[in-house]
């Protein structure tokens, strides 16, 4: 389907046909092929480096001066740092802080990345399954990681609940293992299908503006509705994707 | 979709892990730590202030507490200075009272005591002047001389009927 509708937009392209899908496309910017791996830098790439220079900015710029009443540069990076430290307070103690760091890089790296792709003519890495998998599978080996490295062989009960009849047990514990692992699938999905549909419809919208002319206002005010739901979204979904982490940090570190 | 183009997998997946990783260490070695320490000082700060507060508060609280006791004090002396004032001057007023009225008794005893006498000198004067009346009017009616003391015992005897007589 994807090679079918892009070589129509491809045909149809005087301009106005842009593809919704287009806008996924990688392209490489400085191609680097090691081995057999083809690892070169490209506009995801960029926009990933953009985004950590961001986040970086953020929060390093405005506390140079370490004032002790902030400005607002300073009051906006604090706020992000409270943001992520209540977060993963509440979700997951005391002993949750020592990956705070991490958190917080999951979370404004995601927020920045979804926040960025609303930019025309950027490109929205959270888009792509890989990368969210990735960012997925990290949190679910390492919560899992850390479950055993706490709780030992012990973790296992996590997946038998206590004061369950013994004949139901079977039954619970594969419910358990497959609610368990699917974790990083779901994680993965909500956030890609998420920012996907979101910046498809967004590229659909935009192709009825030119082709209906005057009447095109009209899509344009969906368009401007649905920007405005897109911002939210990508705000909601990085904290989401952080909070649910969280969750399951605690899950690891507490066992329920 | 260009999602699924394994084609980029590999790409993808190396700048996220050397992007990521470069984020996580700016964050977790400068911007975090920085962070931290700023809130903590402000924290510090705060505390600090409000431990000082608190303790002028205290402060004020014990310099208010003294002013009352002080208060009340002042307040206790002046009224037992006022009652003191009071009794003194009750207990002077009173023996003045008594040493007048003593006073005033001794001169109404004089007074009388002079009364008395004055009365006494008076009748003896009006009896032996009643006497010689009587002797001189004797001698007219009867035209013979009668004793002065025969007279004098007469008229003396005379006033002694009358005034027992006013007395009954």
């Amino acid at each position: 389907m994807a090679e079918q509708t892009s070589t129509n937009g491809g045909d149809g392209g005087g301009g106005f046909g842009l593809h919704p899908m287009e806008q996924f496309e990688l392209s490489p910017i400085v191609p680097i092929q090691i081995g057999d791996l083809n690892l070169s830098f490209t506009n995801s790439s960029l926009w990933m480096v953009i985004a950590v220079a961001i986040i970086s900015a953020l929060m390093m710029l405005p506390t140079r001066g370490r004032a002790l009443i902030p400005g607002r540069a300073q009051a906006a990076a604090e706020m992000l740092y409270e943001v992520v430290a209540n977060m993963l307070r509440d979700s997951a103690g005391k002993e949750g802080r020592q990956y705070f760091p991490f958190v917080f890089c999951l979370f404004s790296f995601l927020l920045i990345g979804n926040l960025q792709g609303l930019i025309p003519g950027s490109f929205t890495f959270t888009s792509h399954i890989v990368v969210t998998f990735a960012l997925a599978a990290v949190v679910f080996l390492g919560t899992t990681a850390i479950g055993f490295a706490r709780h030992g062989i012990g973790f296992l009960k996590f997946f038998a609940p206590e004061g369950a009849p013994s004949w139901s047990l079977p039954l619970l514990v594969l419910i358990e293992l497959i609610s368990y692992l699917s974790r990083p699938v779901s994680l993965a999905l909500r956030l890609f299908a998420n920012m996907l549909v979101g910046h498809a419809l967004l590229k659909t919208l935009a192709g009825f503006v030119f082709v209906l002319g005057i009447a095109g206002v009209i899509p344009l005010a969906g368009l401007v509705a649905i920007t405005a739901l897109e911002v939210l979204i990508a705000i909601l979904q990085a904290y989401v994707f952080a909070i649910l982490s969280c969750i399951y940090l605690n899950d690891a570190l507490h066992m329920h | 979709m260009p999602q699924f183009n394994p084609e980029w997998f590999a790409s993808q997946i190396f700048w996220l892990i050397v992007t990521f990783v470069g984020l996580y260490l700016i964050m977790s070695r400068v911007a975090l730590p920085r962070m931290a320490q700023i809130m903590e000082e402000r924290q510090d700060k705060i505390e600090d202030d409000l431990a000082k507060a608190e303790k002028l508060r205290q402060e004020a609280e014990e310099v208010y507490q003294s002013y009352e006791q002080q208060l009340a004090e002042a307040r206790q002396q002046a009224q037992k200075m006022l009652k003191d004032a009071s009794d003194q001057l009750d207990k002077e007023q009173r023996e003045r009272h008594e040493a007048f009225s003593k006073e005033l008794d001794q001169k109404i005893d004089e007074a009388e005591q002079r009364i008395d006498s004055a009365k006494q000198q008076a009748l003896d004067n009006l009896q032996s002047v009643a006497g010689e009346v009587a002797q001189q009017a004797s001698a007219k009616l009867l035209g013979e001389q009668v004793a002065k003391d025969k007279a004098d015992a007469a008229v003396k005897d005379a006033m002694k009927r009358t005034q027992e007589g006013g007395q009954a």
